[in-house]
């Protein structure tokens, strides 16, 4: 599940943030900010575990960018405190902070050549001429700019300034690196291409990183855990299958791709029967352990969990709705179907092509069957 | 015909009498420098005698170079206190009184010469009075008056340059371990001086230019080389004076194209 557990070989090691042992590297608490009395970071807490990849994700205006200048020491919070691997960052200035940051805009000093970029670190530590020129080359050749170093940034390509940006950063060995919406300016081959690279370079120097994206699926590919903010809050901490299939609240359900939502209300003698508001139909989900229960909830069905079929379904436990295919879309690896139910509540269904020819040829306007076991039901209260 | 209905034939006579129009008087001028006769207006032959008058001339070499040196100086402490000036507006953020001094600093560019002028006068008068500085005024007083107008231009030629650059550059920087003094001179002052040299170029001009703040705030001694000119036109315009316009022209000529190439060279390196 996580690339944690994988390194481990299957051996009993436990994710850190599973560990109540572990101690966190990075330690965020009650963090809070504000301009003008407008709280753009609003009592934050947060552990986070050496060599994690950690991804803050959010719309924008959610002061997820406001949290990394926070880290990065570019914003002094207006109450609550950061540590870093043990040391109060109270106070401390950026050029104080074990952290680097990446930037959005990369940043790259355009009147320096791309191996003083990179060196400037060096140079401003105070590490001798050798020594600087052996870590430039090291670093160079880690994001495959070797044979750029004498250029200015005006003659790289995008993609290239981040790799000179990423390089710089990486330059001082930074307990953390910082990075503001990573993949933001590139274009979708370049995105995927870089995506991976930074897994790996993240993978080989062992160096924690948090970024800072509002692109779901950036977070998901990248990140061990995420933090989902809204409003100067975390609205959900968790790995991106535990976001993604476990959402706590609507708020993360519509955020993490599509979701089908049905309001209902619990059955009072079986709250593992939720009557459907719109349709009236039984939906059969897990019921939340020791909670109790609202009298508006939602459940939530990704469309992918959703399955088609001309007969009607049975089995104790499933779901059934009955509705015609309004519009399908074929997408080559994937179709999209919208299917109206008879009570007028329009679904999302989404099937994997995995033979040549679809099994189920769906034509519109086509009377189908809905059904979906009760573990794909995602009961949620708010 | 084009598609438009303007020939270009139409166009192509626009732009003659355009540039006709900026630079008739000055070839004139310049072709007047080479005549023979005393009379400005009537041409009798070539000659280079009014050159060779021009530098005879004392008062108009004094003059050139008293004007010089008065705007090589104020133009580098107008852009030492201009840079100095923008920066402080754009960065050192909401301080007190910043839309005030913004508003102030700006002001010279809109306030009438004649205006500044007096009031410099009587600043001057004034502060002689009560502290004996500066003893009379000359070439000093010339300076002070040109920084405190021609700081105002640099400092919004710079403040614009400043506006534009990313944020981040510095603040990169300063991740990386620089202090803010170092930010200032590792990262700002590179990158703002083809501004600052802009600011400079601007500023010298006006001080060789200025003839009317020049006259409030000047003594007997100290005639800069507008000033010399207009009393001689106004005293009947003698043939000297052209050579003198043409030589200005061709230095003016030189500088433009230097200043031009060195600020491509910087906006390359710096970009």
């Amino acid at each position: 599940m996580s690339r944690a557990v994988e390194e481990a070989g299957g051996k009993t090691s436990v994710n850190p943030w599973e560990n109540p042992a572990a101690e966190p590297f990075i330690r965020i608490e009650n963090l809070r900010k504000t301009f003008d009395g407008f709280p753009a970071v609003d009592g934050v807490s947060l552990d986070i575990y050496q060599g994690e990849l950690f991804a803050i994700l959010g719309g924008s205006g959610c002061g997820k960018s406001t949290l990394l200048r926070l880290l990065a020491g570019f914003e002094n919070p207006t109450a609550g405190k950061v540590v870093i691997d043990g040391v109060d960052m109270a106070g401390r200035p950026p050029y104080e902070r074990p952290t680097n940051m990446m930037f959005q805009s990369y940043a790259v000093f355009p009147h320096y050549t791309v191996a003083d970029n990179v060196a400037y670190g060096l140079k401003k530590e105070g590490l001798g001429k050798a020594e600087v020129k052996d870590r430039v080359a090291e670093l160079l050749e880690l994001v495959q700019l070797q044979d750029f170093a004498r250029r200015k940034p005006r003659q790289l390509s995008g993609g290239q300034q981040q790799r000179v940006a990423l390089a710089r950063a990486l330059a001082k060995r930074p307990k953390v690196l910082l990075l503001d919406e990573p993949l933001a300016a590139l274009d979708r081959n370049l995105r995927e291409r870089t995506q991976f690279e930074l897994m790996n370079i993240q993978d080989r120097l062992g160096i924690t990183f948090i970024v800072v994206t509002h692109d779901q699926e950036e977070a998901m590919t990248l990140a061990t855990r995420i933090a989902v903010m809204d409003a100067g809050r975390f609205v959900q901490v968790g790995t991106p299958t535990e976001i993604y299939e476990y959402p706590n609240s609507r708020f993360v359900a519509d955020f993490f791709g599509a979701i089908n939502l049905f309001e209902g209300r619990a059955d009072a003698s079986d709250p593992s029967r939720i009557i459907c508001a719109e349709t009236g139909v039984v939906i059969h989900a897990d019921p939340l352990a020791g909670q109790t229960l609202p009298d508006v909830l939602f459940v939530a069905v990704r469309p992918e969990k959703i399955r088609l079929s001309r007969e009607a379904p049975a089995g104790e436990g499933v779901t059934v709705m009955h509705g015609t295919v309004e519009d399908l879309a074929y997408y080559g690896n994937h179709s999209l179907y919208r299917v109206r139910t008879d009570q007028g509540k329009l679904v999302q269904v989404s099937s994997q092509n995995t033979h040549r020819s679809a099994e189920l040829a769906l034509e519109w306007n086509e009377p189908i069957h809905l059904s979906w076991p009760r573990d794909c039901s995602v009961v949620l209260t708010e | 015909m084009r598609r438009d209905g303007r020939s270009p034939t139409f166009l192509f006579s626009c732009l003659c009498f355009g540039f006709a129009f900026l630079y008739v008087p000055i070839l004139v001028m310049i072709v007047y420098s080479f005549n023979d006769s005393r009379l400005v207006s009537v041409w009798t032959g070539f000659s280079l005698r009014w050159y060779g008058a021009l530098w005879e001339n004392e008062q108009i070499i004094d003059a050139a170079l008293l004007s010089l040196r008065i705007a090589f100086v104020s133009a580098t402490l107008a852009t030492a206190l201009g840079t100095l000036a923008a920066l402080a507006i754009t960065r050192m953020g909401r301080f007190r009184g910043r839309a005030l001094f913004s508003g102030m600093l700006a002001a010279p560019l809109v306030m009438p010469e004649v205006i500044t002028g007096l009031s410099l006068l009587m600043l001057f008068v004034s502060l002689e009075g009560a502290i004996g500085w500066p003893l009379g005024r000359g070439a000093d007083t010339i300076t002070i008056a040109h920084i405190t107008f021609s700081m105002a231009y640099v400092a919004v030629v710079v403040q614009a340059r400043l506006t534009a650059m990313d944020r981040a550059l510095e603040e990169a920087a300063m991740d990386l371990g620089c202090r803010p003094m170092g930010v200032t001179f590792d990262i700002i002052l590179p990158l703002i001086a083809p501004a600052m040299l802009s600011g400079w170029l601007l500023a010298f001009t006006l001080s060789l230019d200025d003839l009317v703040i020049a006259s409030f705030v000047s003594g007997p001694e100290s005639s800069t080389l507008p000033m010399v000119i207009y009393s001689k036109v106004r005293l009947g315009i003698t043939p000297d004076v052209n050579a003198l316009a043409a030589v200005i022209v061709a230095i003016v000529g030189i500088g433009v194209a230097v200043a031009g190439w060195l600020m491509a060279r910087m906006a390359r390196t710096a970009a």
